[in-house]
This record gives C-alpha cells, sequence and structure tokens, in this order.
C-alpha cells in the first residue's frame, strides 16, 4: 500500500501571490491520479510541490505538509535532492538532453547516482526503455543518435524511460501529452496504465477525456484550491461539488 | 479493462448562430462601414511597386555582403603585393627558420609565430578558467540584482584601451614578476625549466597574462550569453532526476553550452593572436625561442609595430608585410572556426521558451 501520497494544508506562492490555498488530500498507491482543472489553477504547482520542484523557481515559496512513506519531505534537515531521485517527474515539454545519446540520457540519473557498472547500466536502460515502450524503436541506434533526434512522442518517452531508470516509487506527471498527436497521446497512456501496476501516478491534465480514460481517482482544482477529489467515475458521472459539475460539463474553463 | 465514461455534456439549445448577431449589438448599424482603417492603408494584392522595392533592398543587401568580402579580398591582395620580394627571396623558408636580422637581410618569422602561439595559449589557460568561473558565478549563483552590475563590469575591462594595459603591464606586472613572481616560480617549479632566466619582469609570462586580462570580457560575455540561452526545461530535466547544484550545472548548462562555449574561447585566442600594442610594450621583442616563459619574445603583431617605422630596406618592408600576411592568415582561420562553432549551436538550439 506505501507509498501513497498524504498531503495536508498544503500552500505555495509565487513571490507575494498564493497559488495553492490549504491543498489537503491522499494519493492511495499504485493508482492513477489526475489533477483536472482550467489552466492557470494551479496543477503545475501542484504536483511540483510533490517532489519539491517547486522551491527551484525564483521568489517560490512553499508551505505544509506533504508525507510519502512515512516522512514529511518538507521536514527538516531533508534533502530536496534526495526527495526528487525517489520521485520521477515528466514535463509537458518533452526536455531529452539534446547532446547526450539516447543511452546516456536513459542513464543520466544513474550516473548521478555514482552507478557505474556497465553491464548492469545496460540492463536499467533496456529495462526502462521496455517499460516506456521505447526499446524496439531504438534499440539499434540508442548509442549513436541524440536524444533529441526523436520524434515527439519518442522524446515524451525517452524521458519516462530517464524517469523509470531511477526505478522512483512515484511518477508524476504535468500533461504529459499536451504536446503530443494523437497517436502518441494514446501511447503515453497506454502506457500509464502499464505502469501503474508499479507505481503511484499522478498526471495532470487539461484533457478530461484523458483523465476519464487512465485516472482511478480525479481531483478537481480550481483557482488554488481543491475542490473535490474522488472515483474518477462519480466525478464525471455525479460529481458532489456544483463548480466540478459545470466545469466538466463545459461551463467554464 | 478501461472505465467507458461518457461525459453528460450539455449543449445550450440555442442554435450557435442564434445568437452573434444579438451579442454584437450592431444589427442596426449594419448599413455603417464596419472598418476603422482608411482604404489607403488596407492590405492589398501585391503590385507591381512592391515587387520593384523588395528588388531595390535585394540588391542593396547583396551589395553589402559584397563589399565586405571585397575589403577581405583587397587586404589580402595588398600582403601578398607588398610581400613578394621577401616570398620570392624565402619561400617557405620564411615559416621555418629563426633567423631574424635586417642587417643581413635574413628574414625567418618563426620566432614571432612561435611567440604569437605561445603567449595566445598562455592567455587562454590564464583567462578560460577564470571567464567561465565568472559566467558561471553571473548567470547561476550570483543574485539577480547584482548581475548587470557585475556584467557592466566585466565588459568595462573590454573598453580599456590596449596602452593603458601596456603602461599596466610595465609599470605595475613586470615588477611585481622580477621581484615576487619569478623567484617563487622558480623555486617551486624551477625542474620545469619553463621559469630559468635573467629577472627581466617582461618576457612571454607578462605578455600572457596581459592578453589573459584583455581576452577574459569576451570569453565571460559570451560564455554567459549561451549558459543564459539554456533553456529553463533542461535545468529541469536534471533537477527532477535529483541533480545537486553543481550537477545541474554540469549535465544541464556547461553541457548544453559547451559549443557555444568553444567558439567563446577560440574568439578569445583570436583576439590575443591580433593584440599588439599591449604585447609590443611587455613581452621585450627579441626575435629568440626560449624554453623560459621568463624569455623575452616577439609576435608577428609585436614585430610589425615594433619594426615598421623603421624599417629602410625593402627587403626588411618585405618581410614585415609577409608578417602581416602569416598573422592575418592565422587570425582568419581562428575566426572561421569560432563563428562556425557558434553557428552550429545556435542553429539547433532547441526552442527557449518558458512554459
Ligand atoms: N513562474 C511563475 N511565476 C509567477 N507566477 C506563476 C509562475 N508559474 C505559474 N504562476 C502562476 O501560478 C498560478 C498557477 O499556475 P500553474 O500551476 O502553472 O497552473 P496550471 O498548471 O493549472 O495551468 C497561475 O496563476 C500562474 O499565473
Ligand atoms: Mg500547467
Amino acid at each position: 500500500m506505501d507509498p501513497g501520497i498524504r498531503v495536508q494544508e498544503l500552500n505555495a506562492w509565487f513571490g507575494g501571490t498564493q497559488a495553492l490555498h490549504d491543498i489537503g488530500l491522499e494519493i492511495p498507491s499504485r493508482q492513477v491520479t489526475a489533477i483536472i482543472g482550467p489552466s492557470g489553477c494551479g496543477k503545475s504547482t501542484f504536483v511540483r510541490c510533490l517532489n519539491r520542484m517547486h522551491e527551484t523557481l525564483p521568489n517560490a515559496t512553499v508551505k505544509g505538509k506533504v508525507t510519502i512513506s512515512g516522512l514529511d519531505i518538507y521536514g527538516k534537515g531533508v534533502s530536496p535532492v534526495t526527495v526528487r531521485r525517489r520521485i520521477g517527474m515528466v514535463f509537458q515539454k518533452p526536455n531529452p538532453f539534446p547532446t547526450m545519446s539516447i543511452y546516456d540520457n536513459v542513464a543520466a540519473g544513474l550516473k548521478l547516482n555514482g552507478f557505474s557498472n556497465r553491464r548492469q547500466l545496460d540492463e536499467v536502460v533496456q529495462r526502462s526503455l521496455e517499460g516506456a515502450a521505447l526499446w524496439d524503436e531504438v534499440k539499434d541506434i540508442m548509442k549513436k543518435k541524440s536524444g533529441a533526434s526523436l520524434s515527439g512522442g519518442q522524446q515524451q518517452r525517452l524521458c519516462i524511460a530517464r524517469a523509470l531508470a531511477i526505478e522512483p516509487e512515484i511518477m508524476l506527471m504535468d500533461e504529459p501529452a499536451s504536446a503530443l498527436d494523437p497517436i502518441s497521446t494514446s501511447k503515453i497512456e497506454d502506457l500509464i496504465f502499464q505502469l501503474k501496476q508499479q507505481f503511484t501516478i499522478v498526471i495532470v491534465t487539461h484533457n478530461m477525456q484523458q483523465a476519464a480514460r487512465v485516472a482511478d481517482l480525479t481531483g478537481f482544482f480550481l483557482m488554488g484550491k481543491l475542490i473535490e477529489l474522488d472515483k474518477t467515475e462519480k466525478m464525471f458521472t455525479n460529481p458532489s461539488d456544483k463548480r466540478t459539475e459545470d466545469y466538466i460539463t463545459g461551463r467554464f474553463g | 479493462m478501461r472505465a467507458q465514461i461518457k461525459l453528460p455534456v450539455k449543449q445550450d439549445s440555442a442554435p450557435a448562430g442564434a445568437e452573434s448577431p444579438s451579442s454584437n449589438g450592431t444589427g442596426a448599424a449594419a448599413d455603417k462601414p464596419l472598418s476603422l482603417v482608411p482604404a489607403a492603408f488596407k492590405i492589398k494584392f501585391q503590385t507591381k511597386n512592391n515587387a520593384f522595392a523588395d528588388g531595390t533592398f535585394r540588391t542593396l543587401v547583396i551589395l553589402c555582403a559584397l563589399s565586405v568580402m571585397v575589403i577581405v579580398g583587397l587586404i589580402a591582395f595588398e600582403l601578398v603585393r607588398q610581400s613578394h620580394l621577401s616570398m620570392a627571396k624565402f619561400g617557405f623558408k620564411f615559416l621555418s627558420t629563426s633567423i631574424w636580422d635586417p642587417v643581413a637581410e635574413n628574414f625567418g618569422a618563426l620566432p614571432a609565430i612561435y611567440g604569437t602561439l605561445v603567449s595566445s595559449l598562455l592567455a587562454l589557460v590564464l583567462a578560460v578558467p577564470l571567464s567561465l568561473g565568472t559566467a558561471l558565478f553571473i548567470t547561476e549563483i550570483c543574485p539577480r540584482r547584482l548581475r548587470g552590475i557585475l556584467s557592466l563590469l566585466v565588459e568595462l575591462l573590454a573598453a580599456i584601451p590596449s596602452v593603458i594595459y601596456g603602461l599596466w603591464g610595465i609599470f605595475f606586472l613586470a615588477p611585481l614578476l622580477r621581484t615576487e613572481g619569478q623567484p617563487f616560480l622558480a623555486r617551486y617549479f624551477g625542474w620545469t625549466g619553463l621559469f630559468e632566466g635573467p629577472k627581466y619582469g617582461i618576457g612571454m609570462l607578462a605578455a600572457g597574462i596581459i592578453l589573459a586580462i584583455m581576452i577574459l570580457p569576451i570569453i565571460t560575455s559570451i560564455s554567459r550569453e549561451v549558459m543564459l540561452a539554456v533553456p529553463r526545461q533542461q535545468r529541469e530535466a536534471a533537477l527532477a532526476l535529483g541533480a545537486t547544484r553543481w550537477e545541474v550545472l554540469r549535465i544541464a548548462v556547461l553541457r548544453n553550452a559547451r559549443a557555444g562555449i568553444f567558439g567563446a574561447i577560440i574568439l578569445g585566442l583570436g583576439r590575443a593572436i591580433g593584440e599588439t600594442m599591449a604585447v609590443t610594450m611587455v613581452i621585450g621583442n627579441r626575435p629568440e625561442i626560449a624554453r623560459s616563459l621568463f624569455a623575452p619574445g616577439y609576435t608577428l603583431a609585436s614585430m610589425i609595430a615594433n619594426e615598421f617605422s623603421e624599417a629602410t630596406s625593402d627587403m626588411h618592408l618585405s618581410a614585415l608585410v609577409e608578417v602581416g600576411l602569416v598573422l592575418f592568415a592565422i587570425t582568419l582561420i581562428v575566426n572561421a572556426i569560432a563563428q562556425f562553432m557558434i553557428w552550429s549551436i545556435t542553429r539547433g538550439m532547441p526552442a527557449r521558451n518558458i512554459a
């Protein structure tokens, strides 16, 4: 069951403007939790608070409690670097390292951890690329071609492989398919479906159909507040809050 | 396995078209002209006029580009023409012999070529770590408010005239090297043989240090630019993998900027090779190849600057022009490499928007 994520009284700011207000929720393990909401409502800010990425932006601050495996990641003495090493993150825009080969992209996280055994590295890279459904497409070119030479959809799967390689317990995805074509999108969605066997997945999307397709739970954010979080089916058929209903029926946003 | 959930999309019953006229509120004023743009400014289909303007502009731009090439060509032509006397007499031996004797009219430029290369490389060895450190500090570490001030200070170094550096070299650097630098280096690194000889102060090392200070601004400011151009997403990619601050610099910033940094270094090298005044003042101006960095030397540029006004014989003049030709060729090649390096990164650069 562990590690799920428990968030309590989470607030986040950009300088003087508050982007998240008193968020409290529980994200169950080995399930897909989708975060939906109109753009600017704080979805990205929220997931970036789950692996301490938010505070890397200038003037950005966080207050609150985020507990993973019993550890408050904002607790005293917790190093953000070690938090990020246990949590994988995939961004909206594919961001492979263009000066590294495909292989080195996948191995980058492990090399940071001082992992250098060539044979084991080969194994992890293969398993990660297989996990990201990219192995067959790149196995012959992965040592020669740059990460940037792939198509957008392949680059995004490469980024997923790169995140998988460090064997995280949690995978955060911020609109991972919004820059991709429909075929690549459906590949990514299939992938999410498989990955949830092993990982706790939090996926931000502004595409409600996507949330409906991949998520077990869906949370709806509005203006920096969590309006409600419930079983996806319930959220889309019979939401408790009027604002959720307005949003998913297309009245605003 | 997947939940098939139908979204209860409630559609407004009113047809979309019915709403638009009322929302405009201009139903009654339909006879008035809707456009606010006077007819004269409306975009028309292409006319002959337009094509003519395009053509003129095109020609003009081509002429500008051509004039640059013509100027370079004229310089090269003149250098070759004026140096034919020396070329005819010494041939390629001009590049490989070490005798520079105006009295006997025997000229070989090797010591000057050697001096140019060694003083420039020395300058790079000293300036590159300093510049990269400064650039990294400006882009990554120092507070935003200080960035501008620090960059300005660095650029100010570039504005100081060369002759001032020369004076500073003579009155400050050379005495310091004589009394402190050489004794220290000779004591601890004397075994290398690089720091032997009489204590003049001026010499190859003094020239290298002055050159290093002079090329510091260009290397710093260009590498700062390419480091700033590395998209935020690259840093985030590294951060999300659990990279420490230094690791982010290494795998996201420096790695992505490396071609541009290399270009900056080569550009600095080009400047060091061509620098004349300050070097002439501190290098000692002796056409010899010595192992010691404290021995006086010569560079191509300082040789021309130093001897041109005193050269009386045609052969001496011609040899000096040929020295200029060699210098011209070296700087041209080095700069071409630098431009190519810079071009090759800016071309393949990922988009710089910050999501
Ligand atoms: N780098 C930033 N600096 C200042 N404000 C920001 C920054 N990024 C986002 N914001 C603000 O924070 C709020 C939440 O943004 P975000 O979490 O990116 O929303 P979403 O991902 O739901 O579109 C928005 O009002 C946005 O304007
Ligand atoms: Mg977002």
